[in-house]
């Protein structure tokens, strides 16, 4: 054979082989260190599952934590004849049980090989000692510890979410699960699912031939250690939340709180909610969760588009002020309502005529037909549909009718309506601003969720700008993203926002009998302002609605309660905002009589289901 | 009329090379299913399953070759070379904008449910193309205007695929060297890609002094190995090359015994650069010898050395700066310089225990632990060879390189009996790209390659590997096939 260049390649081929070849010898035949023993199964891989996260309320409260419970593990190829009943005794279960498991294992015995399944889930420690102490009569079981949820504190199940053992659907769309793994499905848990959820390990150890545990594969120097989750701190005040649900029970409406000099969420109820004892063990509650009229799992806080009735006058009032088309000084009279051509909108008994602070003190509805129709029937502009734009335009700027972008998943955005939409209701051309005129009080086809109501009175408080509502705080090294840092200014200057705060101030604080339509809120001391609101439900009786903020000259909290078919927004909603600011500002109730009647109203029965 | 027809199917195709690429498909085609685990013991024609989707694969891969065989006449290729390696370069570039990106990386079209990957192709257009050109009447790679044009074809399309970050892919193209070098490329081009490589490794795990040593000694000794002085050079270079390998020791012990402060020159000095410069200086000296003797090899020595110098000295930048993090991480890994057991280094050692484990005999089939647990990522695709290695041992695993080994000697044996160039060529290519895939793919596997994601050919799973390289290999049967019918 010469040795010409196809010759040479020829032997460059049989070389690389032959290293391969090599290798291969020594990785399987020579070097034990890759190999396992005879029984060919001896390495053992076990799954170490790190601690979720912790999720602190924002003083340190834990609001989640960790507890260890313990799944039962069977490797149906090391399972020897056992005493059944000595099994089912220690772990509290039925014999049929077993079999049945078992017989489910033989079935699958090829799938299965010599991994582990798991036969039972979640057992308490105590229960798990049990099992443990007797565990040498039965090779084959075995536990493996892992961290599930405890909950110190009744408070925020909605926000807090649920975990749970992923599926298949979830495991297609996320990567980095593996069957048995858990992850935050709602609220808080899934969307901190990336800090919460830590790292998995593994340690490896191997068996001998008779499949005992015998050493560390390789003195452990190829496990894996359990990186933890990471701790998040929420906005969320542990004590308030809970106030805050004890206050809404037995009423289906949301109560939402936010502190308007961050735009942190303080409190965020939605009722009826899951009990947080539901939550930790999801899995056996979930039927009895679905079947609930009221639908628990509904985050109406943040989900419910409603009608915000006269609490949208603060709105429309700072619009007109912005556009010139009134002034502070304006009045305007009103005899139980505003009439326009033959219809009429009624308004109830009171002293006329008002100005621009008594109309929000008195909650006038003809006051804000005036307003509104001045801002639709602006010269400065060309027609009605062109004013709704920029009406529609200046709503949006207080973060209605679109998604507000917290940290929330799946927020609503609501609805304000523009002139493309009446041109497609109406026909183009065919509306005018009497058409639309039920705006002015905040019905019609307004849509806004608690949570844009609760904003609506931080900005307010605020005197002219808003910061994002959002859950999460900064902490360790979580950073939050820098927009729910920054000011949102709304168009209408901030000159203008006095005004409507001392309206506000007044309709609380101006005593019983002056026709403040808020004096229910009052608390002595607090300088709470506030608007109520009373919003039609076609299902039924109307909504009580109330935002608050107080103090009034340094606002610590801004409120906003929405309770479905609680009539006027002074009977339910505003009483129950007024409590909510005292606990938080001042730690006790002063008005015991007041609280109990809210703590004891059912206002199940009027809310309609089907 | 018999005479026209030429030869019947029997005689003239190569059965070998056809039942040895079967074998290899029907082998992948086993152990993806093996290594999928399943929620339910599913059959292995579950179309829900892998296994189930890579007989799809092939039986569309068995009707390609088919039609290629007895269908598309082999005459074509050589003139539709040109069209087909311009589509192939313009599909390379259209998929950066239109692709859908996979694993970081544009370099997927994707309609419905069918993924392809026009780099596969792009390997038989490139092969057709330089088969073309370099077959034609009066080519002569030593050619300086025919070598550029034989450069460019290869490197556009690498070029490209590196910018989708398929560096891997592009990897291979660098096979085609072996071609060329049957095609009357100097050796010493091989000879000096080798150097550089161990230069790079030397510089990193070594230091740079060494490498430069070992570029000095190299450079010296080829030099007086193609003059025949040999002796002069045992004499004299080996002796001052040991002493100075013995240095930087030397130094750190008389720093020790002088209780030398850390700020010290002998602690501090740079050795690397004092070498560097002896050599440099030492430049003129050979260059008058060389003009003297009039020899251009010490000319290229020469230069050789410079250039070596100029790699050594860049290493740390490409290194660092070139190359991407997990570029970087995998040949860290590779050399050991980082221990890495939660990433790269982990799906390295997983896939070696994986292997390990399967000793002599291996665990039988389906009964692996390793790979079915999902500790070895990817492993239908590029860890296959995992999964072989784990359930049949190092037999099964032997037997599977020596029928790749077979497969490449076989081609290489048809290229060598062929008339034509082009199919000579042709072969080479092809022989070539299956050899960089079976080194790069199971080196990764058994750790003595960096982890590059190609496949493993004709096994890994994947309609668009396995259509490609269906594809390429029928090509070449045809042609010889071809020849066949009419010669010999």
């Amino acid at each position: 054979m010469k040795l010409d260049k196809p010759n040479k390649l020829r032997i460059g081929l049989a070389v690389a082989v032959l290293i391969i070849l090599a290798r291969l010898f020594v990785i399987q035949i020579v070097d034990e260190s890759y190999k396992t023993d005879a029984s060919n199964n001896s390495m053992v891989y076990s799954i170490i599952y790190p601690p979720r996260g912790i999720i602190d309320d924002r003083n340190g409260k834990i609001l989640v934590g960790n507890k260890i419970a313990y799944d039962l593990l069977v490797t149906p190829k090391e399972v020897e004849a056992f005493d059944t009943l000595a099994l089912c005794k220690a772990l509290g279960i039925e014999p049929a049980f077993v079999r049945e498991k078992m017989q489910e294992y033989y079935r699958n015995r090829r799938r299965i090989g010599y991994q582990s399944v798991v036969m039972l889930k979640q057992l308490t420690p105590e229960r798990y000692m049990k099992f443990a102490e007797i565990a040498y009569m039965f090779p084959g079981f075995r536990g493996q510890a892992r961290s599930i949820r405890e909950y110190p504190y009744n408070a925020g199940g909605n926000l807090l979410g649920y975990v749970s053992e992923v599926d298949a659907g979830f495991l297609k769309s996320h990567e980095g699960y593996s069957a048995g793994d858990y992850a935050g499905k709602t609220g808080i848990e899934a969307t901190c699912e990336e800090y919460l959820k830590g790292e998995k390990g593994y340690n490896i150890y191997l068996r001998n031939s008779h499949n005992k545990i015998e050493s560390r594969y390789r003195d452990g120097e190829m496990d894996k250690e359990a990186v933890p989750g990471k701790d998040i701190t929420t906005a969320i005040d542990a004590e308030l939340q809970h106030y805050g649900q004890m206050l809404m029970q037995n009423k289906v409406g949301s109560l939402v709180a936010i502190e308007p000099a961050t735009g942190e969420i303080l409190t965020l109820v939605s009722s009826p909610g899951i009990d947080v004892e539901m939550l930790a063990d999801i899995g056996s509650h979930y039927n009895e969760i679905l079947a609930n009229p009221y639908k628990p799992m509904f985050n109406r806080a943040v989900q419910s588009a409603y009608p915000p009735g006269s609490v949208f006058k603060l709105v429309n009032g700072l619009i007109g002020l912005q556009e010139r088309v009134f002034t502070p000084r304006t009045e305007y009279p009103c005899h139980m309502g505003y009439q326009f051509g033959r219809n009429r909108l009624g308004c109830h008994d009171h002293r006329s005529p008002l100005d621009f602070e008594e109309s929000i003190m008195m909650s006038c509805n003809a006051y804000y037909c005036y307003v509104f129709r001045g801002i639709l029937e602006n010269p400065e502009y060309g027609s009605v549909s062109e004013a709704l734009d920029v009406w529609h335009e200046y709503v949006r700027s207080f973060g209605f009718g679109r998604k507000l972008g917290s940290d929330f998943p799946s927020e609503l955005g609501g609805f304000i309506p523009d002139s493309e939409y009446y041109d497609k209701v109406y026909g183009k051309g065919r509306w005018k601003a009497t058409n639309v005129i039920s705006l002015s009080i905040g019905q019609g086809e307004i849509g806004c969720t608690p949570l844009h109501l609760a904003n609506l009175c931080a900005t307010i408080a605020n005197r002219g700008y808003y910061y994002i509502p959002h859950l999460i705080k900064d902490s360790g090294d979580i950073t939050i993203d820098p927009k729910y840092k920054e000011r949102q200014y709304t168009m209408v200057d901030t000159t203008w926002f006095p005004e409507v705060i001392e309206g506000m101030y007044r309709a609380v604080n101006s005593g019983y009998n002056s026709g403040g339509t808020a004096t229910i809120a009052a608390v002595k001391g607090l300088d709470i302002c506030g608007k109520t609101g009373t919003a039609q439900n076609p299902r039924g009786d109307d909504n009580s609605v109330f935002i608050c903020f107080a103090p009034k000259d340094d606002p610590k909290i801004a409120v906003a309660a929405y309770v479905e078919n609680g009539s006027f927004g002074a009977r339910w909603a505003a009483p129950i905002a007024s409590l909510l600011v005292e606990k938080y500002l001042k730690g006790e109730i002063s008005r015991p009589a007041l609280e109990q009647r809210i703590l004891e109203g059912n206002l199940l029965d009027k809310v309609k289901t089907d | 009329m018999e005479r026209f027809r030429g030869r019947g199917l029997k005689e003239t195709l190569d059965w070998p090379l056809i039942i040895c690429y079967l074998l290899l498909v029907f082998i992948g085609w086993i152990n993806i299913y093996a290594s999928v685990q399943s929620a339910e013991p599913s059959s292995i024609f579950d179309f829900a399953t892998r296994s189930g989707k890579q007989f799809i694969w092939m039986v569309t891969a068995f009707s390609l070759a088919g039609l290629i065989l007895f269908v598309i006449s082999p005459q074509i290729y050589e003139s539709l070379s040109l069209p087909i390696y311009l589509a192939t370069v313009a599909l390379l570039v259209a998929v950066i904008f239109l692709g859908v990106e996979v694993k970081g990386s544009r370099s997927w079209f994707e309609f419905g449910p069918v993924r392809f990957q026009p780099a596969e192709i792009s390997k038989i257009a490139t092969s057709l193309m330089l088969a073309s050109v370099m077959s034609q009447y009066g080519y002569r790679i030593s050619n300086l205007k025919n070598f550029i044009l034989t450069a460019a074809i290869i490197l556009v399309p690498m070029a490209i695929i590196v910018a989708q970050s398929e560096t891997g892919s592009a990897l291979v193209y660098v096979g085609f060297i072996f071609m060329l070098y049957r095609e009357g490329l100097s050796g010493w081009l091989l000879f000096m890609i080798g150097v550089a490589v161990l230069l790079f490794i030397l510089t990193l795990t070594l230091s740079p002094y060494f490498s430069i040593l070992a570029l000095a000694v190299i450079v010296t000794l080829c030099d007086s190995l193609y003059h025949g002085k040999i002796r002069k050079w045992l004499m004299v270079m080996l002796p001052v090359a040991a002493v100075l390998a013995a240095l930087p020791w030397g130094l750190g012990r008389l720093a020790e015994i002088t209780h030398a402060e850390e700020a010290s020159f002998i602690r501090t000095v740079r050795l690397e650069y004092f070498l560097a410069g002896a050599g440099l200086l030492s430049v003129p000296y050979f260059a008058i010898k060389a003009f003297r003797e009039r020899s251009t090899f010490k000319w290229l020595s020469i230069a050789a050395f410079i250039a070596g110098l100029f790699l050594i000295f860049s290493v740390d930048f490409i290194f660092h700066d070139v190359l991407q993090d997990h570029q970087r991480k995998r040949i860290e890994v590779l050399l050991g310089l980082k221990d890495d057991p939660t990433g790269v280094g982990y799906n390295v050692n997983q896939s070696m225990i994986a292997i390990g484990s399967g000793g002599l005999t291996g665990k039988g089939f389906l009964k692996g632990t390793q790979t079915t647990y999902g500790f070895v990522p990817e492993q239908s695709t590029d860890f296959i060879f995992c999964t072989i290695g784990e359930e049949w041992g190092f037999i099964g695993s032997a037997a599977t390189i020596l029928l790749y080994a077979f497969l490449i000697w076989r081609v290489l044996q048809d290229a060598e009996r062929s008339r034509e160039n082009f199919t000579r060529i042709y072969g080479y290519c092809t022989a070539s790209c299956i050899f960089m895939h079976l080194f790069i793919n199971i080196g990764m596997t058994i750790g003595i390659m960096p982890v590059i994601g190609i496949p493993l050919p004709f096994v890994s799973y994947g309609g668009s590997s396995l259509w490609a390289f269906t594809v390429m290999l029928f090509i070449f049967i045809a042609l010889v096939r071809h020849e066949r019918r009419y010669f010999n």
